[in-house]
C-alpha cells in the first residue's frame, strides 16, 4: 500500500481544524470561512471513505490498508488497519460528521469557529479508534475523544452543562483508567501491544478474567450498560444537538466495537465466563430503561434512555457469539447510529425554534409543520423496529441469534420491543398529534432546505438498508466469520487443556 | 404480472403521498384507484389461472437478509390460498378506493388518505404473497402501521390518536408472540421458508423444548412442552392480536375512530383476517399439534360468543358492526381449530363482501345523518334513503346467514363441519356456533330496525335534511352487495365442495380427511330456522314493544352494564397493565436512577472525595507541634517495624 489512505482519512479533519484555527479577520467572514472549511474537509473525508469502501476487499478477513510507523522505539508502533467491521464504523463516522456540521451551521450562534474545530478534532479521534491496530494508540484515540466532547457539552450546552460535563468526564474516565492499567499489564505479560500479534497469541487464562473486567469497566460505561448509564441522559440533555448526535451515533458505538475487537478477540475464555453477567445487565438495561423512557417528560432524555435500551440489544448480540447475533449487533449499531442521530436532530429542530425540550410544550405540530411530522414519523417507526427499516434487521437478527443460546434472554429482551412501541408512539402522539394549543408554537416554521436534505439522506439510508442490507452483510461477513472461528478455536484449545 | 399486482399499489401510494398536492386531488384519486383496480383485475386473472390451470409460481425479487444460514428473500409466491387472498384484498380494496372518493369529499387531506389506503393494499399483498415467515412478518407489521395511520387519520381528535396507539401496541403484544414463534422455527428447522419448514415438521413432532439450554425440558403445567405445540401457540398469539380475538381484541372497537372506508377495508374485510390466513397457511404445522388446534377452537368460540353478546347492547352503529366482525372472526378460527381450514377461508371470503358492505352501508347512513353514529338518534328513515336501506338489509341477511345468501353457505358449513368432526370440541363448537348465530340475528336486526324503522329520533337534523348518498358511494356498495348475494352460491363447490382438495392442491394440509357424509337433517334446518325467526323477534322487541326490553334492562342492570362496558376488559387492562407499568417506570427513574445509582455512584464518589479532602485540609493545620507530633508517631512506627524485623 503506497498511499497512506487510512492516515489521510484520520488526519484530513485535523488539518481542516488547523485551517479554521488560523482564519482571522472580521467576525462574519471568519464564521463563513470556517463553515466552508468544515463542510469541505468533512465531505472530502466522506467521499474518501466511500472510495475506501469501494477498494475494500470483502472476501478476506485479513486487516487491510495496514500502515506502520515507528513511534516509541520498542514499545509502541503507530499501526493502522481495518477489517470489515471497522469499515462500516468508518463510514458511519464520516457520514454523521457532515450532518453535525450542517446542523451546527443552523443552530450554533456563538464561538462558531471553535465549535467546528471541536467537531473536526473529534472526527479525527473517532476514526482513529476504528482504525488503530495498537492498544496504546487505540487508548489514546479512545480517551482523547473525551476532551472535545467535554468541551462541546461544557461550552455550547444547556443551563446545567457544567454538572453534566463533569459527570460525563468522571464516569468515562474512571472506567478507562482500569483499561489503561490493563493495557500496560498486557504489555508486561506478552511484550507487545500490537493487536494483530495479540490476536494470534493466547493470553494466559489466569490473567484473562481481571483484564477482561478492566476492559469491561471502560466499555460498559461508554456503551453505556446498566447501571453505568446515568451520565448519558444528563449529557444528552445539556449537549447541543450536534453533540448529542455525535454522542449517540458514534461515541457509544466505540464501546460496542471495543467489545468485539478486544474483549472477544483477546480474552475468549473470560468472555465465555462472563457472558451471563453481560446478559443479565443487558436484559435489565432493556426493560428498566424502556420503562424509564416511558415516563420521561423531556424529549432528549426519552431518546437517551431508549438508546441505552437499544445498546442493550447490541451487547446481547455480541455475547451470543452466533453469526446472526454478531452481525445483528453490527447492523443494529450502524442503524442506531442513523436513527438516534435523526431523532436528536428532530428534537434539535423544534428546540432551535422554541427553546424547549419538554414534551408538554408542544402539541399538534402536524398542523403547522407537516414535513416535520412526516420525517419524525419515519424515525419513530425506525426506532421501534418496524420491518422495512434498518432498525428491524439488527434487532431481529440479534434475537434470532440469542434465541439459540438462551431462550430466556431472548424472551425477556423481546418484551423491550413492545415497550419501544409504547414510548415512541406516545412521544409522537403528544408532540405531533392533537390540536396546537400554544400560540407561540403556532408561529414555528416548517423544515428549511438544509434540514430537509439532511433528513432525506437519513431516511434514504434507513429504508434502503431496511430493505436491501446486502451491502452491509457483504462487508462484514468474512470478518465476523473469522472472529467467531478464532473465538471457538481459542475456547476449544482451552477446554482441551483442562481435560488433559 | 405478479410484480405488477404487488407493486402497483405501492407506486400509487408513493406518487399520491409525495406529489399529491402538486398533482391535484382528482388526479391522485384516479391514479390510486386506477392502480389498485388494475391490480384487482390481474388478481382475478391469476385466480382464474390457478382455478383452471393449477397455476402456481414463486418469483424471487431479491435477497433480503443473508446472515450465515439465516437466508430470506423478497419474493412473490402464488398458490391457491394466495390467489384467493389476492382476489379478496385487491378487489375489496379497489371498491373501497372508489367509495372513499365520495366519502372523503369534504376532507382536506384526500391525497394522503388515498396514499395510506394504497400503502395498506401493498402491505397486505406482500403479506399474502410471502414465501417465508419474515416477509409475512413484514407485511404483518406493515398493515399494522397503515391501520395505525388510518385510525389516527383525523389527528385532531384525541380519541382517534389514543385508539391508533392502542391498536399498534396491542398488536405489538401479539407480534411479540409471533416473533418468538419465528425464532423458534428458525431454531428448530434452521430456515424460515415455508416449503422447507413444512417439509421438516414431521421429523420434529416429538421434539421437546427447554427454556434454558442444558436444563431438562421445560415443564409447563407439569408436562414438558412439545416444540411443535409451542410454535403453533406462539404463532396463534400473533394471529389473536391481528384478528382481534378475545384478550387481544380491545383495539378493534376503538379502531372505529378511523374513517368508515378504513373500517370496511382494514377492520373488516382484509387486515383482521390476516390471523386466519396465518393459521391456514401454517396448517402443515398446526395439523401436527392437537393441543394448539383445540386452543384455537376454544379461543375462536369464546370470541364468537363474547363479541356477539357485547354487540347486543352497543349503540354506536360502527361499534356494533365491529363487534360483529370480531365474532365472525371467531367463527373462522374455530373452523380452523376443528380442521376445516378450507371452510375458514371460505367464510373469510364471503365475510369480506358482506361485512365490507355493512360498513359501507353504515358509512352511507352516517353520511346521511351528517356524522351521527348513535343508533338511538336515528330511526324511521328507510323511505328517505331506500338504496342505503336495501344495501344494509342485503348485508344483514348475508351476515346472519339467511338462506341462499353468501353467509348461509359459509357459516352453516362451519357449524356442520364442526359437528361432523365428532369430537367433544367439535360438538361444543357446533353448539356455540348455533347459539351465536341466534345472537348475530338479534343484534343485526336490532341495528336495522333502530336505524331505519320506528320513530325519527334525531334532534340536530330535521328529517328532511337526511339525504341519499351520492352514486360514487352507492355503486361500490352495490358491487359488494352483488358479491354478498352471490359469492356463496358460486364458489361453494370450488372451495368446500366434493372437489375442494383438487382446488386447494397442496396449499392446505389435511391430516385427517374431512368426512363428507351428510350432517343430520335437523342440523341443516335448525340454523336457518333460527336465523329467520330472529327477524320477527327483533321487530317485536325493538320496534313494536320496546317496553319489554326496557323492563328487562331495569331488572338486570348488572348484566346490562357488564355487556355495555364490554365485559370491563379495558378497565381491567388499565388496572393490571397500564397503571402498574407507569408506576414502575416512575419508580425506576426517580428511585433507581436518581436516588440510588446517582446518589451512591457519581455523587457519592464526589461526596466521598470531598470528605476525605476536608479531613486532609484539617490535617494541614499550620501548627508546628501538630507536625512534630505526627513526625514522632511516624518515627516510632518505623522504629518498631525495624526492631521487629
Amino acid at each position: 500500500m503506497n498511499f497512506p489512505i487510512l492516515s489521510s482519512i484520520i488526519f484530513i479533519p485535523l488539518i481542516g481544524a488547523l485551517f479554521i484555527l488560523v482564519i482571522k479577520g472580521e467576525k462574519k467572514i471568519v464564521v463563513k470561512n470556517s463553515q466552508y472549511v468544515a463542510i469541505f474537509s468533512s465531505l472530502a473525508n466522506f467521499f474518501l471513505s466511500i472510495f475506501l469502501w469501494y477498494s475494500f476487499d470483502a472476501t478476506t478477513s485479513e486487516f487491510q490498508f495496514v500502515e506502520e510507523k515507528n513511534w516509541i522505539k520498542g514499545f509502541v508502533n503507530f499501526k493502522l488497519g481495518i477489517d470489515g467491521i471497522s469499515m462500516l464504523f468508518i463510514l458511519l463516522t464520516t457520514f454523521i460528521i457532515p450532518v453535525c456540521i450542517f446542523s451546527g451551521i443552523n443552530s450554533i450562534k456563538f464561538k462558531t469557529k471553535e465549535f467546528f474545530i471541536a467537531i473536526l478534532v473529534i472526527e479525527t479521534l473517532m476514526l482513529g479508534v476504528f482504525c488503530s491496530l495498537d492498544l496504546v494508540v487505540f487508548y489514546l484515540f479512545f480517551e482523547g475523544g473525551l476532551i472535545p466532547m467535554f468541551l462541546i457539552i461544557g461550552i455550547w450546552g444547556g443551563p446545567n452543562r457544567v454538572y453534566s460535563a463533569f459527570k460525563f468526564f468522571l464516569f468515562t474516565l474512571l472506567g478507562s483508567v482500569f483499561m489503561l492499567i490493563a493495557i500496560i499489564s498486557i504489555y508486561w505479560i506478552t511484550g507487545t501491544t500490537d493487536v494483530i500479534k495479540l490476536l494470534d497469541l493466547r493470553i494466559p487464562q489466569e490473567f484473562q478474567y481481571i483484564l477482561w473486567l478492566a476492559f469491561f469497566s471502560s466499555f460498559a460505561v461508554k456503551l453505556p450498560m446498566w447501571p453505568f448509564h446515568t451520565w448519558l441522559p444528563d449529557a444528552h440533555v445539556e449537549a447541543p444537538t450536534a453533540g448529542s448526535v455525535i454522542l449517540a451515533a458514534i461515541l457509544l458505538k466505540m464501546a460496542g466495537y471495543g467489545f468485539m475487537r478486544f474483549s472477544l478477540g483477546l480474552f475468549p475464555i473470560a468472555s465465555d465466563y462472563f457472558t451471563p453477567l453481560v446478559f443479565i445487565l443487558s436484559v435489565i438495561a432493556i426493560i428498566y430503561t424502556s420503562l424509564v423512557a416511558l415516563m420521561q417528560d423531556d424529549m432528549k432524555k426519552l431518546i437517551a434512555y431508549s438508546s441505552v435500551a437499544h445498546m442493550g440489544f447490541v451487547t446481547i448480540g455480541i455475547f451470543s457469539l452466533t453469526k446472526q447475533g454478531l452481525e445483528g449487533s453490527i447492523i443494529q449499531m450502524i442503524s442506531h447510529g442513523l436513527i438516534s442521530a435523526a431523532l436528536f436532530l428532530c428534537v434539535g429542530v423544534v428546540y432551535d425554534r422554541f427553546h424547549s425540550r419538554m414534551i408538554s410544550s408542544y402539541s399538534g405540530l402536524v398542523n403547522i409543520m407537516p414535513k416535520y411530522a412526516f420525517v419524525f414519523m419515519i424515525f419513530t417507526l425506525a426506532a421501534l423496529g418496524l420491518p422495512g427499516t434498518s432498525g428491524f434487521i439488527g434487532e431481529f437478527l440479534i434475537l434470532v441469534g440469542v434465541f439459540k443460546i438462551n431462550i430466556f434472554v431472548a424472551v425477556m429482551s423481546s418484551l423491550g420491543v413492545i415497550l419501544a412501541a409504547a414510548y415512541m408512539l406516545w412521544l409522537y402522539k403528544r408532540v405531533v398529534f392533537g390540536k396546537t394549543s400554544n400560540s407561540e408554537v403556532k408561529e414555528m416554521t416548517d423544515l428549511n432546505k438544509t434540514e430537509l436534505y439532511i433528513f432525506s439522506s437519513l431516511i434514504f439510508l434507513i429504508i434502503f438498508f431496511g430493505i436491501y442490507p446486502e451491502p452491509l452483510f457483504n462487508t462484514i461477513d468474512s470478518s465476523v466469520n473469522n472472529l467467531i472461528n478464532n473465538y471457538q478455536v481459542d475456547l476449544n484449545f482451552h477446554l482441551d487443556q483442562i481435560n488433559n | 404480472m405478479e410484480y405488477l399486482i404487488v407493486l402497483l399499489p405501492l407506486a400509487g401510494s408513493i406518487i399520491s403521498g409525495f406529489f399529491g398536492k402538486r398533482l391535484g386531488v382528482k388526479t391522485s384519486q384516479i391514479l390510486t384507484s386506477g392502480f389498485v383496480s388494475t391490480s384487482a383485475i390481474l388478481s382475478l386473472f391469476i385466480f382464474y389461472e390457478v382455478f383452471v390451470n393449477d397455476y402456481s409460481s414463486n418469483k424471487l425479487i431479491f435477497n433480503w437478509i443473508s446472515s450465515g444460514n439465516f437466508q430470506v428473500n423478497w419474493s412473490i409466491f402464488i398458490d391457491p390460498l394466495t390467489s384467493v387472498m389476492l382476489v379478496v384484498v385487491s378487489l375489496i380494496s379497489s371498491i373501497i378506493h372508489f367509495y372513499s372518493i365520495g366519502y372523503m369529499s369534504h376532507d382536506p387531506h384526500k391525497p394522503r388518505f388515498m396514499a395510506y389506503l394504497s400503502l395498506f393494499t401493498f402491505a397486505m399483498l406482500t403479506l399474502v404473497t410471502a414465501d417465508n415467515f419474515l416477509q409475512l412478518f413484514f407485511g404483518w407489521e406493515g398493515v399494522g402501521l397503515c391501520s395505525y395511520l388510518l385510525i389516527g387519520f383525523w389527528y385532531k381528535k384525541p380519541s382517534a390518536n389514543s385508539a391508533a396507539m392502542k391498536a399498534f401496541i396491542v398488536n405489538r403484544v401479539g407480534d411479540f408472540g409471533f416473533a418468538l414463534g419465528i425464532f423458534l422455527i428458525f431454531y428448530l428447522f434452521g430456515t424460515v421458508n415455508y416449503d422447507e419448514v413444512f417439509l421438516k415438521v414431521p421429523e420434529f413432532i416429538n421434539k421437546e423444548i427447554s427454556l434454558l439450554n442444558n436444563s431438562p425440558p421445560f415443564p409447563f403445567l407439569g408436562t414438558a412442552v412439545k416444540s411443535i405445540d409451542l410454535i403453533c401457540l406462539l404463532l396463534f398469539i400473533g394471529a389473536m392480536g391481528k384478528s382481534a380475538q378475545i384478550f387481544l381484541h380491545t383495539w378493534l372497537p376503538d379502531a372505529m375512530e378511523g374513517p368508515t372506508p378504513v373500517s370496511a377495508l382494514i377492520h373488516a374485510a382484509t387486515m383482521v383476517t390476516a390471523g386466519v390466513f396465518l393459521v391456514v397457511r401454517c396448517s402443515p404445522i398446526f395439523e401436527y399439534s392437537q393441543l394448539a388446534l383445540n386452543i384455537v377452537a376454544l379461543v375462536g368460540m369464546a370470541t364468537a360468543f363474547f363479541a356477539a353478546t357485547v354487540a347486543l347492547v352497543q349503540n354506536d352503529i360502527k361499534k356494533i358492526v365491529a363487534y360483529s366482525t370480531c365474532s365472525q372472526l371467531g367463527y373462522m378460527f374455530f373452523a380452523a381449530g376443528v380442521g376445516a381450514y378450507h371452510v375458514a377461508i371460505f367464510h373469510l371470503f364471503t365475510h369480506a363482501f358482506f361485512k365490507a358492505l355493512l360498513f359501507l352501508g353504515s358509512g352511507c347512513v352516517i353520511h346521511s345523518f351528517k356524522e351521527e353514529q348513535d343508533i338511538r338518534s336515528m330511526g324511521g328513515i328507510w323511505k328517505k334513503i331506500p338504496y342505503t336501506y336495501v344495501l344494509m338489509v342485503i348485508g344483514t341477511l348475508a351476515l346472519t346467514g339467511f338462506p341462499f345468501l353468501s353467509g348461509y353457505y359459509s357459516k352453516d358449513a362451519i357449524i356442520e363441519f364442526a359437528y361432523l368432526r365428532g369430537t367433544n370440541i367439535g360438538y361444543l363448537a357446533a353448539t356455540v356456533g348455533i347459539f351465536t348465530a341466534f345472537l348475530t340475528g338479534v343484534y343485526s336486526w336490532r341495528l336495522i330496525f333502530k336505524t331505519f324503522h320506528g320513530k325519527y329520533n334525531n334532534k340536530e337534523n330535521t328529517i328532511s335534511s337526511v339525504n341519499e348518498s351520492p352514486l360514487i358511494m352507492l355503486i361500490p356498495a352495490g358491487l359488494l352487495a352483488i358479491g354478498a348475494i352471490l359469492a356463496g352460491i358460486i364458489f361453494k363447490e370450488t372451495f368446500i365442495g366434493q372437489d375442494h382438495l383438487n382446488f386447494w392442491n397442496n396449499s392446505i394440509l389435511f391430516l385427517q380427511s374431512i368426512q363428507l357424509k351428510h350432517p343430520p337433517m335437523w342440523l341443516l334446518i335448525l340454523t336457518p330456522l333460527i336465523v329467520i325467526l330472529t327477524i320477527p323477534l327483533s321487530y317485536y322487541l325493538f320496534v313494536k314493544n320496546e317496553k319489554i326490553l326496557k323492563n328487562f334492562i331495569l331488572k338486570n342492570k348488572v348484566l346490562y352494564n357488564f355487556l355495555l362496558n364490554k365485559w370491563y376488559f379495558d378497565e381491567l387492562y388499565n388496572y393490571i397493565f397500564v397503571e402498574p407499568i407507569k408506576k414502575i417506570g416512575l419508580f425506576f427513574w426517580k428511585k433507581g436512577d436518581i436516588n440510588i445509582i446517582d446518589h451512591y455512584g457519581p455523587n457519592g464518589l464526589s461526596r466521598l472525595i470531598k470528605i476525605i479532602s476536608d479531613k486532609a485540609v484539617n490535617f494541614q493545620s499550620g501548627y508546628l507541634y501538630h507536625y512534630a507530633f505526627v513526625m514522632l508517631i511516624g518515627f516510632s512506627i518505623l522504629l518498631t517495624y525495624l526492631i521487629l524485623n
